[in-house]
């Protein structure tokens, strides 16, 4: 088949760059674990409040420089009483729902997570800086949807 | 002139596709002061109930009924008249297609389906909501195998040849879209029909959304292809030129068979149950797509320094202004293909893996994809129809038309620059998508979204108002070109389908044997879900009942 030597170079040119991209986004995935939101746990959409870590949904520390979130997410709302974390410490988010699919978003965070009932979606985040951050719902889930939010506040220790 | 038969089916499915259009974006208007809280809705009406209408009607019946309403015009002008049985099965299936429409829409109105158009499970729409869904999917199913056996008579009466560029990309784009609805198809029969219904008590929801998504990228590439039919076919002909490379045009095509569904996962990288290696791997595949598009691209600069060179352009830019701008049918194209520079280059930060959590469900989303399918795509689909009509009413395609279609066209252009700038800034911010008008009970974080010069609530209804003034500038070319434009008696008044020439003298013949494609495909499409699909659905949690939550 025959090619025009400008476009040769053009696809050449195109797919090197794609292979560059593409290594720098596997490298930096897997290597510095920058992976998105996901997790492979599931549960019982209807036995959630009596599963942990959902039975005792909120703020847990696990060690000295881990705390777990634990979240459960329905239509409208969020049921996480006083969230408070310290900045600086790794958080380990839990989220899962009772009803329909929500989202578990963190305003100024790259933490945006899909609640999918059945599942438990993990994700672990650092603060890094302090104050009162927006927690909304960004998948539709009904006439409430633009209604469902909370907050959650970073302190300093 | 093609055959009056076949004219008028395409003038039918023209038809229905602008009725789509016109409620469309009356909706898209209502969506965008809703939003601002300029409007009230009365209680009957839901905000969510309008988005549902929008979404199906123009991004699922709009493009659909276009396109095959292209494609029959077309294949009839490729490959000669139908005979009797494909042009009966062409009915059957736009009958069809249209009953599912309806259906899907009456449930919309009478608010027993605000689930929007991806319907994500466990949200529970009324079941007849999707039998109109899956009518309409089965109903582009039989106007397909309509083109298709089309197509087969003309290969056995024209054996060992190579089937003309149009043909052979309409029957690409077939091929894709009858590969890419097994699993929308799967999900909707298998899963939520029994269940809206009450046969079964429970859905797997994690399930479902994978099987939408098998469908819902390739959707994507079913609306891109007969734009880019038009770009390498007919661009090139407005032009007076041939098609640039008829081989490269062929190759494109067949690697979006097969790149254009093993993908799906891009759409779910924030959500659990796909594991992370194979939630890459489809953002690997996905990547691939760029490989055809740097070739179109190629392909169509090409074309535009060949012609503006032959009509005098001097110099490395000369023949930039050597095109032919004054000419709607270019101009509108032209500017849909601009628009597809940062659409494209947006999909990109989409699918990389962890930057999409940035932007995922946020309105950037919504800004994306009204400079892909809201624009390239719709637009290039308005810059057909300009003269597409006509020529299958045999009315002219008068200067005051051409007037307006150039209006049209800025219009549309200046509103959705407008709107999606201002969408992807919100978005960036972190607006959400899909949300009637709130301000988290005034949460300074969300006051900050929309402090902006172009992120305030202004620009963005500024932004819409201009879009629906200039659709219903089009609807109203729509009805002249339909009903009432002076019937073009003399030769110089006969409008044209312009379809370019291309020269395939030198192309490979194993490029239509279609069974190596459809075979690598399934084969890529193995490799990319076969192993996480059924860990799926061997680990599955105990399923959702329904929830009505509108
Ligand atoms: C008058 C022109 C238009 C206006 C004013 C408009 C406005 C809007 C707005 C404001 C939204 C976002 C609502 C939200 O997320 O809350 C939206 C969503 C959408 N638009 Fe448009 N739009 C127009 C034309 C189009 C066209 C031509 C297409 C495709 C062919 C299109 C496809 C969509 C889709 C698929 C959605 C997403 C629906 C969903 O989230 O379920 N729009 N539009
Ligand atoms: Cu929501
Ligand atoms: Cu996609």
């Amino acid at each position: 088949m025959h090619l025009h030597k400008y476009e040769k170079i053009w696809l050449v040119f195109g797919i090197a760059s794609l292979i560059v991209f593409l290594s720098v986004v596997g490298v930096s995935a897997f290597s510095q674990d920058h992976t998105p939101a996901g997790g492979m746990e599931t549960i019982d959409p209807k036995k959630v409040n009596e599963t942990a870590p959902f039975d005792n949904p909120g703020v847990t520390q696990l060690d000295d420089d881990t705390y777990q979130v634990a979240i459960v997410a329905l239509a409208f709302g969020y049921t996480a009483p006083e969230l408070k974390v310290p900045v600086g410490k790794e958080i380990v988010f839990k989220v899962t729902s009772t009803d329909v699919v929500h989202s578990f978003t963190i305003d100024n965070t790259k933490v945006n997570m899909m609640v999918v009932p059945g599942r438990i979606t993990t994700k672990s985040y650092t603060f890094e800086k302090p104050g009162t951050y927006l927690i909304l719902c960004n998948e539709y889930c009904g006439t409430g949807h633009h209604m469902m939010y909370t907050e959650i506040e970073v302190y300093e220790e | 002139m093609i055959a009056v038969q076949d004219r008028k089916l395409a003038l039918w499915n023209i038809g229905v596709a602008y009725a789509a259009f016109l409620i469309g974006t009356l909706c898209g208007l209502l969506q965008v002061f809703i939003r601002n809280d300029a409007l009230q809705l009365p209680a009957w009406l839901d905000y969510y109930q309008i988005l549902t209408a929008h979404g199906v009607l123009l991004a699922l019946i709009f493009t659909t009924f276009f396109i095959f309403g292209f494609f029959i015009t077309g294949m009839s002008k490729s490959l000669g008249s139908f005979g009797p049985k494909v042009r009966l099965f062409s009915w059957v299936g736009f009958w069809v297609t249209l009953l599912g429409t309806v259906m899907a829409t009456a449930m919309i109105v009478a608010g027993e389906a605000s689930v929007l158009y991806t319907f994500y499970a466990p949200l529970k729409a009324s079941g007849f909501y999707y039998v109109g869904l899956a009518l309409v999917i089965i109903g582009t199913w039989i106007s397909s195998f309509a083109l298709v056996g089309h197509y087969r008579v003309w290969r056995k009466n024209n054996k060992g040849q190579l089937s003309p560029l149009f043909a052979f990309m309409t029957i690409t784009t077939i091929i894709m879209w009858i590969i890419a609805c097994l699993g929308v198809v799967a999900t909707v029969v298998f899963q939520y029909i029994p269940w809206a219904f009450g046969w079964t008590d429970t859905i797997d929801v994690e399930l479902s959304r994978t099987l939408f998504w098998f469908f819902g990228h390739p959707l994507v590439y079913f609306w891109l292809l007969p734009a880019y039919m038009a770009w390498y076919v007919i661009v090139p002909k407005i032009l007076g030129v041939k098609v640039f490379s008829d081989s490269l045009a062929r190759l494109s095509f067949v690697l979006f068979i097969l790149f254009s569904i093993p993908v799906g996962f891009h759409h779910q990288l924030t959500e659990p149950g796909i594991s992370n290696f194979w939630k890459f791997l489809q953002v690997v595949l996905t990547f691939m797509v760029i490989v055809p598009s740097l070739m179109t691209a190629f392909s169509m600069f090409a074309t535009f320094e060949i012609a503006g060179r032959k009509n005098g352009g001097k110099g490395l830019f000369g023949w930039f202004t050597k095109l032919p701008w004054k000419d709607i049918r270019f101009t509108s194209i032209f500017i849909a293909m601009a628009f597809f520079i940062p659409g494209g280059a947006g999909g990109i930060i989409n699918a990389s893996f962890q930057l999409n959590e940035v932007v995922h469900n946020t309105l950037w989303i919504v800004g994306h994809f009204h400079i892909t399918v809201g624009t390239p795509v719709a637009m290039t689909f308005m810059g057909l129809t300009f003269w597409l009509i006509p020529y299958l009413t045999g009315r002219k395609f008068t200067k005051a038309m051409k007037m307006l279609g150039l209006v049209q066209i800025i219009t549309w252009s200046i509103g959705m620059l407008l709107m999606s700038t201002s969408q992807h800034i919100l978005g960036l911010l972190g607006a959400p998508r899909r949300t009637a008008y709130s301000g988290y009970n005034n949460h300074p974080s969300a006051m900050e979204w929309f402090d902006g010069i172009l992120t305030n609530h202004v620009t963005m209804a500024v932004g819409g108002s201009i879009l629906f003034v200039s659709a219903m500038i089009l609807i109203y070319i729509v009805v002249m070109t339909m009903f009432l434009s002076p019937k073009a008696v003399e030769e110089k008044d006969l409008v044209d389908f312009p379809m370019a020439e291309s020269d395939m003298s030198r192309t490979p013949k194993w490029l239509e044997n279609w069974w190596i494609w459809i075979g690598l495909a399934v084969l890529l499409i193995a490799v990319a879900y076969a192993i996480p699909l059924s860990h799926m659905i061997q680990h599955a949690p105990p399923g959702s009942e329904g929830f009505k939550t509108w």
